[in-house]
């Protein structure tokens, strides 16, 4: 505990802050049914009740309790970013490191696959495989996974090929270490800090391809709540000054911007800079 | 949005003599050989797209007659529909057809109301370029201007607020960005139109106030992105030896990072800047379809949605065609600045 | 127009109508008092000013948009069809049929031979006389057989078409049908001119009201007035801009900055804010456009009548027309016809919630419980639909129904969904008349009908009905027959939504607008005016 505590106070305030409110996200993950004051997909009320002791923020356009939705919004939203971003970074990390470790054919090879899948516009791509197999959690999960791999492989192989030419490595693999060991004990260290920035922003970025998504009328399913439907769905609101559509985004914001703290915290880490 | 990419040439190392190996005549053969060689695998990409494309838009459920045709449609009249067309012939041949039209510089006529793609497309290109280039113009000096401070007076309080906002304008989807903007600046301010509409016509200055509002959008977009990568990337570079010995000569701190740190850490900003640009042409459709600004990604998933594959061909192979040039040019930048990487193995 | 015919027309209608019908129309008219009075409050009545331009925001329209009036499928296509072009018959904004480009005309007894004498002295805009060879040459270019029309329906029942003389043309029909004039007031159906065998679909040369002088599919249209337009009392306005605004929240901020001055389906979330806006007005026009979920009567557990029984009494219609149409709508009682329909069956008791009836039903059926898969998309009824089945969803729990509801992409969804699944959701833009409303949708084995729902009473009674001159009769079996639709069919049909518009206060037009389409029937352009 005391370790804990030195620990604690050692990283910078933004990265507490940035800590702090991913305990908070993840207690809301994990403890939703019972924070929550009524159900997910309860009806309970008028549709647009105003603020209220009994709706702390109101209720939505079917009359559900707004701050449960967003309480039971982060099971759905973290939930589904989260694997989709862990899936896409070991897919395309993976793949990456063996390009750059292996080369010739097998990098020619998966380097023009993810060029080529690239090279259509994500959106489009996201379209056309969801349209094709149907928007589920699942589907929804792996076509993105699928598409964000593409520049986790291109970012994982680009870094790691900079330092398969290096001394130590050369020197790792004249000591007649093989494949996997190079891969993780002499590149896989040395590539982190940018994959954990990558990881960063590309988390954030799958909010916001939902909600995107939801855009062109391929969202999640209902009933569940996610941020990113949530904003779509009252966004016309905000015309009129309405700020209800702001709570979802926020919601994401926050949680955005407490990552990348983090995240710029283990960046400046690595980096060895003292200051 | 789209990707970052370290395309670096060392994390840790000095390269101080780059440039001196650079101008060597060899490095400009070998550039010259590596673009040429990249723009042949740029057309087999291309090629490989167009194949990718046009087995997915077959695979959609339903096809042109029925989505034209929609709730109304009968059996008769979709078998017609077919036939008028040609949607009835096997796909392979449609698009050895297609292909074969291209191939000698035909990219034919819609298959929804026969307009022809070169004639449907081209203001609509103009238009997506003039965006994109608005945007850039004040997007990517602005992330380099930001990222040098806050990695200059990096985990200060300006450093912390411009992260902060940043990141809070990339956390905010883009219709949602777009929306806080017409409201602050087209409804309570009444300084910006809230459509962007041009036409052929509009002159360039009309054009440049009525895009006000959806360049605003898009610079919000893909700041926050550059502007992270140029301060990470120039911070990542601080720690070594050779920024220590500039220090340690007393430059400035200003100075150590514009004249040593920078140079070094081009390679992963260029990257992103890349993709940021062809993200600007590629995926702007949301703002398109908020701002009313007729560009091609609209046309896009309007096509997609109508399964007009040759239109859909035709756009794809654009947006993958600037895809492709844009990361051929940041690689080829990514070169100039450190040679080290025409040989990676 | 023609005073005479008029008239001719106007007691033809009015002698058409049973006892019931009229009492029906009556009460439909008081219950849309409240609207109307709304509207009249804010509307001075004032004569129609010439000139000004009127900018318009519309949601439906597609780069895809061909000018070939088979294709005509959205708002955009509509406006320019009647905006450009006339057709035989017109929907007057009262809802009854009155003559356009046909002067008169006359049916055999039996309803299958009728004869349409054409109005003389029109031109198209380029010069040319209107003749009876155009009225031809139209109808065969949806009714030939390689014809990708979706008016071929319509259309299919005719044998021939012959020109008798320069303005008068005679159509023979298989089968007896006393409504058929009424096809003629259909967007697909206005008249082009005559170009060797077709005609000519490319230089958008009408008889309309206006010219197209800048058309840009997906993008916009400029109409400017036709200085030799032949109604002398319509027409005002010099020029109509037609921009597409697909967006919700920018047609919004377009209207609300002046940058148009006039749009369709604004968001009606937003609706109680928009009516507090000074120089903005919302208006409503009840109309036929109502909502569907068909259930496939040939799949079960839909073949048992008591399960569809059960799901009608499920679903709460009034809470729907509150949070999903925010009120701009009616209930509906599980029948296509609307209230302004002549022959409405005012007599059938309004369907409502129900669970203890709902829960009957289901035993009736020897169900404890019903697990059902309600598949929507947002274009299934508009954008809440996707809501409106969790609404569905949450209400038939209370019945013991385990409803789920799944959400599918729009894209294809009318080719891949809509009567692939056993349930799904569909709309109905509504039609003018009981029989075009039962012809399309819920006669045997027509390719509309969305439930393949098959009934031997009403499919005799459809047939008989539609020959039948005399209208008492008629009457009575259209009776029947919505009766039959609401206790027997496989579609449930929880509400009829209003059209909705927004403008600003120089839009102005007579007190009453016609409702068989959005926006004063898609006339707008000629009925129209602008104040100032």
């Amino acid at each position: 505990m005391q370790k804990f505590l030195s620990s604690w106070w050692g990283i910078p305030l933004s990265a507490q802050f940035g800590l702090l409110v991913i305990t908070v996200y993840l207690l809301l993950v994990a403890l939703a049914p019972w924070l929550a004051p009524f159900g997910e997909t309860e009806i309970l009320a008028n549709a647009y009740e105003p603020w209220s002791s009994t709706y702390w923020l109101g209720t939505d356009s079917l009359g559900r309790d707004m701050l449960s939705r967003i309480i039971y919004g982060a099971r759905n939203t973290v939930g589904i970013a989260l694997i989709a971003t862990l899936l896409a970074f070991l897919i395309g990390g993976l793949l990456g490191l063996l390009a750059a470790t292996v080369g010739g054919v097998l990098d020619q090879l998966l380097s023009r696959m993810v060029d080529v899948i690239m090279a259509i516009p994500s959106l489009i791509f996201a379209l056309l495989m969801l349209t094709i197999v149907g928007t589920s959690a699942t589907s929804l999960v792996l076509v993105i996974a699928l598409l964000d791999s593409t520049k986790v492989f291109r970012l994982a192989r680009s870094v790691a090929q900079s330092i398969v030419v290096m001394d130590f490595v050369e020197a790792a693999r004249l000591r007649g270490e093989g494949r996997w060991y190079l891969m993780r004990h002499e590149i896989l260290p040395n590539v982190s800090a940018p994959l954990i920035a990558e990881f960063g922003l590309r988390f954030c970025f799958v909010f916001l391809f939902i909600s995107t998504l939801s855009f062109l009328g391929l969202g999640t399913q209902p009933p569940a709540a996610d941020w990113g439907s949530m904003v779509r769905d009252n966004a016309t609101l905000i015309s009129f000054g309405d700020i209800t559509p702001l709570l979802p985004a926020l919601a994401i914001a926050l949680l955005t911007v407490a990552i990348n703290f983090v995240v710029d915290w283990k960046l400046h880490a690595a980096s060895g800079l003292k200051d | 949005m789209d990707s970052v990419l370290w395309s670096v040439g060392g994390w840790t190392h000095d390269r101080n003599n780059v440039y001196e190996l650079f101008m060597g005549s060899i490095a400009m053969k070998a550039i010259l050989i590596m673009v040429l060689q990249r723009l042949s695998l740029g057309f087999l990409t291309l090629f490989v797209v167009s194949v990718i494309i046009f087995s997915a838009v077959e695979l959609l459920p339903g096809d042109l007659a029925q989505e034209i045709l929609g709730q109304s449609a009968t059996p008769e009249t979709v078998a017609a529909f077919r036939a008028e067309l040609g949607l009835d012939k096997p796909a392979v041949q449609r698009y050895g057809q297609w292909l074969f039209n291209v191939a000698s510089g035909d990219f034919g006529h819609s298959l929804a109301n026969g307009r022809a793609i070169s004639e449907l497309l081209a203001s609509r290109v103009g238009n997506t370029l003039f965006l994109a280039a608005y945007a850039a113009i004040i997007a990517v000096p602005l992330s380099l201007i930001l990222g040098i401070l806050t990695a200059l007076y990096r985990n200060s309080w300006f450093d912390r607020s411009v992260n902060v906002l940043t990141l809070s304008s990339i956390s905010f989807p883009e219709f949602f960005i777009a929306y806080i903007l017409i409201l602050a600046f087209a409804v309570k301010i009444p300084l910006f139109p809230s459509l962007a509409n041009i036409y052929p016509d509009t002159p360039l200055g009309d054009m440049l106030y009525r895009a006000a509002l959806p360049v605003m959008t898009l610079v919000m977009v893909v700041v926050a992105h550059m502007m992270r990568m140029t301060r990470a990337a120039i911070i990542n570079v601080l720690a070594s030896p050779y920024v220590e010995m500039a220090r340690l000569k007393g430059l400035s701190p200003f100075r150590v990072i514009v004249k040593h740190a920078l140079p070094n850490a081009l390679a992963p900003i260029i990257n992103v800047i890349a993709l940021n640009l062809a993200y600007l042409v590629v995926g702007v459709v949301v703002v398109e379809v908020v701002f009313v600004y007729p560009g091609l990604g609209q046309l896009l998933v309007d096509s997609v949605s109508k399964r007009d594959v040759t239109v859909v061909q035709a756009v794809s192979l654009i947006f993958a065609a600037t895809f492709i040039l844009l990361n051929l040019v940041a690689d080829v930048l990514a070169i100039v600045t450190n040679p080290r990487l025409l040989n990676p193995r | 127009m023609d005073k005479n015919n008029k008239n001719f027309q106007t007691s033809k209608a009015k002698s058409m109508m049973g006892r019931r019908a009229f009492v029906a129309t009556t009460l439909a008219a008081g219950a849309s008092l409240g609207l109307a009075s709304e509207r009249s409050s804010q509307v001075q009545r004032d004569d129609p000013k010439k000139g000004g331009t009127l900018r318009v925001g519309f949601t439906q329209g597609a780069l895809s948009d061909s000018t070939d009036p088979a294709s005509f499928n959205n708002d955009f296509m509509f406006a320019y069809a009647y905006g450009v072009f006339n057709g035989l018959t017109e929907i007057a904004p009262s809802g009854e049929l009155v003559p356009e480009l046909a002067e008169r005309w006359q049916a055999s007894p039996d309803a299958r031979i009728w004869t349409f004498q054409l109005r003389r002295g029109i031109q198209f805009h380029n010069g040319k006389d209107f003749v009876a060879a155009d009225v031809v040459a139209t109808i065969n270019h949806h009714r030939h057989i390689n014809s990708t029309s979706s008016a071929k329906p319509l259309v299919a029942d005719i044998v021939r078409v012959t020109a008798l003389d320069s303005h008068t043309v005679v159509m023979e029909l298989g089968s007896g049908n006393a409504d058929f004039p009424f096809i003629f007031s259909q967007y697909n159906l206005v008249i082009h001119p005559a170009l060797g065998d077709s005609i000519d679909v490319t230089s958008m040369n009408g008889t309309g009201p206006y010219e197209a002088k800048i058309f840009d599919p997906g993008v916009r249209a400029v109409y400017q007035r036709n200085p030799n337009y032949w109604k002398p009392d319509r027409a005002h306005l010099d020029t109509v801009e037609i921009i597409l605004v697909a967006d919700p929240a920018a047609r919004l901020s377009a209207l609300i900055t002046g940058a148009v001055d006039l749009i369709d389906r604004p968001d009606l979330k937003t609706l109680h804010l928009l009516k507090r806006h000074p120089s903005i007005r919302v208006e409503q026009t009840v109309g036929n456009k109502h909502y569907t979920l068909p259930m496939l009567s040939d799949i079960a557990p839909f073949t048992n009548n008591d399960v569809r029984m059960a799901l009608k009494h499920a679903i709460d219609r009034k809470e729907m027309v509150e949070k999903i149409l925010k009120g701009c709508g009616v209930v509906g009682n599980d029948h296509p016809i609307g209230p302004t329909v002549p022959f409405f069956n005012s007599d059938l008791p309004q369907r409502s919630y129900d669970p203890d009836k709902a829960r009957f039903y289901l035993n009736r059926a020897g169900l404890k419980t019903l697990d059902v898969k309600l598949h929507m998309a947002d274009v299934s009824w508009g954008n809440d639909s996707v809501k409106a089945g969790v609404l569905f969803s949450e209400s038939s729990a209370k019945a013991g129904i385990n409803l789920q509801v799944l959400r599918e992409p729009n894209d294809g969804y009318w080719s891949n969904v809509w009567m692939k699944k056993a349930f799904c959701g569909s709309y109905s833009g509504g039609r003018p008349t009981a029989d075009w409303a039962f012809t399309t949708t819920y006669a045997r084995g027509v390719s509309w009908n969305e439930s393949h729902w098959d009934h031997s009473r009403f499919n005799q009674l459809l047939v008989a009905a539609r020959s039948e001159l005399d209208q008492a009769l008629r009457g009575e079996m259209y009776y029947e027959m919505q009766g039959l639709v609401r206790d027997e069919g496989s579609t449930i049909i929880p509400m009829f939504g209003n059209y909705v518009l927004a403008m600003n206060k120089h839009v102005r037009h007579t007190e009453k607008i016609a409702s068989n389409w959005d926006l004063d029937g898609q006339r707008f352009m000629e009925r129209w005016w602008l104040d100032a």
